[in-house]
């Protein structure tokens, strides 16, 4: 499997993006702004297919799109929360974009798919590196932020007050999803984000109490979902977004469960 | 040093005035029992001395300085119960989240802050509890982990934002006892608001009682009269004593308890 250059390529990239994804996906979670992540990814989509349009590499164009898209969520701060008609809106305002750009760029219409689910196979050099540094700079700027954004996320009433800027970590957060969402869609597509963001961090939390634990295994889990994706992929000649989504919400349900048997026997 | 200090204070939120020029003191190691009808202003009171909110005249002086955000030496415990509630995450890493939590940079809590954390839970008793995720805590439980929280930095100040509401009676005994036992030991000022003065009394030293944009502040004998409370609720009230217990009545209605009635 690893005798094929495009194979190599889709394990790192697969893998520095589920490593990203994981444990960004799992603050997203937690702060319970799943949906918010969801229309960003859509608007990265729009961006994606304006940049066909320009002539720029499609990474570039959804990395903007989603990054203005994202500070302008974040720029609302906690009141974007349960605003889901607003995001829901946005969403298919970028979807409609992303058909107009299409539209006027007729030849790009076959790259729609690979956009839409997802084409990790296709994974070229410069996209790799690409994805390693959006990497860095999102778990980088994470790493910094990740107390006051926690303190904020659990606490913000208490976290004002001791002078964290509510608005500034909001922002500055919803900024790295966005960074996350655009290289998580290089690999499972931006209709699919949600199997490598949210789907890790989901069964995480189900698993574990704990923080820390629950970071590392969300990391852990869409580490495992991804590569082991790829490899039922390479042996079965399904698609490999298929068996991301098949393995992600899989673990999900199984991680539901345990609990569901165990307080049944309680009651 | 006389911790809060009140100079002609008028608060207003969303442009109507919920104080005005209100002045009062409050002495240190006192237990304070902010009550006042709902809207009457006691969690804007306390924003205000957190310094999230400006007063539109006069002076907030908070622990020998004007009141700004980010004094470590003010604890708060905000009316935050139901977000945490759904947490699948447990107490301990819940309290630790904001030891020192405000600070940029490395992700992960230090020594200081975890010693810090160990002992904020064993103060309010919890060391046990907090290994449970807050969803499966009772609502006492959980006020005692939100406590914990508020007494993370060694506080000489607690603001405790409505700890009583939604817990049943037993529940707001053990919690009013705990604050008691931690002004003593530790001997900080608390303010601590409700809907109700019964569960206080006994507990409390003074009453700041909040309405019709005035405050009074003394002991409950002195303030929970028909004159004084006449004065804040703007209309006629009778203040009942059965059993130890005191009643703010309005045309033969108990205020305070349809007011909690309302809220729930």
């Amino acid at each position: 499997m690893f005798d094929y250059d495009f194979m190599v390529n889709a394990f790192v990239a697969a893998g520095i993006v589920a490593l990203v994804a994981g444990i960004v996906g799992f603050f997203l979670v937690l702060r319970g702004q799943t949906f918010a992540g969801h229309a960003l990814s859509h608007t990265g989509f729009a961006g994606a297919t304006g940049a066909g349009l320009v002539g720029i590499p499609p990474l570039w164009g959804m990395v903007g799109f989603a990054l203005i898209a994202g500070i302008g969520m974040g720029a609302l701060g906690e009141r974007l929360t349960g605003r889901d008609v607003a995001i829901g809106v946005i969403l298919a305002l970028s979807l409609g974009f992303g058909l107009l750009f299409l539209h006027f760029y007729t030849s790009y219409a076959a790259q729609a798919a690979a956009l839409l689910f997802g084409n990790v196979l296709a994974v070229d050099q410069p996209t790799l590196w690409g994805l390693l540094g959006l990497g860095i700079v999102s778990l980088g700027s994470l790493a910094v932020i990740a107390r006051p954004l926690l303190f904020a996320s659990l606490q913000p009433e208490l976290a004002e007050a001791k002078g964290v800027p509510l608005r500034l970590v909001s922002l500055m957060f919803m900024a790295i999803v966005a960074l996350t969402v655009a290289a998580c869609a290089q690999i499972v597509g931006v209709l699919l984000v949600f199997t490598l963001m949210v789907g890790p961090a989901a069964t995480a939390v189900r698993l574990t109490t704990r923080l820390g634990l629950g970071v590392a295994l969300a990391a852990a889990l869409a580490l495992a979902e991804a590569w082991l994706g790829l490899t039922f992929a390479y042996y079965s000649d399904w698609p490999t977004s298929f068996w991301i989504t098949a393995l992600s919400s899989g673990a999900y349900f199984v991680s539901l469960l345990p609990r569901r048997i165990s307080s049944t026997i309680i009651r | 040093m006389t911790p809060v200090i009140f100079e002609h204070v008028s608060l207003a939120v969303g442009g109507r005035t919920v104080l005005s020029h209100a002045d009062f003191a409050i002495e240190s190691g006192e237990f304070v029992g902010v009550l006042g009808p709902n809207g009457a202003g006691k969690t804007t009171l306390m924003r205000a001395m957190l310094g999230l909110i400006a007063a539109s005249t006069g002076h907030i002086c908070v622990l020998g300085a004007n009141a700004r955000r980010g004094n470590p030496a003010i604890g708060y415990m905000p009316q935050t119960g139901h977000a945490a509630g759904s947490l699948r995450l447990n107490g301990a890493d819940f309290v630790l989240s904001a030891a020192n939590g405000h600070r940029w940079g490395r992700p992960w809590a230090g020594t200081v802050e975890r010693k810090n954390a160990v002992w904020a839970l064993e103060s309010v008793g919890a060391s046990e509890l907090a290994k449970r995720p807050l969803s499966e805590l009772s609502g006492g439980e959980r006020q005692r982990i939100l406590l914990a929280q508020a007494l993370l930095g060694k506080p000489e100040l607690l603001l405790l934002d409505e700890p009583l509401i939604s817990l049943d009676p037993s529940n707001q005994t053990a919690v009013v006892d705990l604050v008691k036992r931690l002004q003593r030991e530790l001997g900080i000022t608390i303010l601590f608001s409700a809907h109700e003065l019964n569960p206080l009394l006994g507990s409390l030293d003074r009453v700041l009682y909040l309405g019709n944009g005035q405050a009074a502040l003394g002991t409950v004998d002195q303030v929970i009269t028909g004159p004084v409370l006449s004065r804040l609720y703007a209309s006629e009230i009778e203040v009942v004593r059965v059993a130890g217990r005191i009643f703010v009545m309005s045309r033969g209605h108990d205020v305070e308890t349809s007011e909690h009635q309302h809220d729930v």
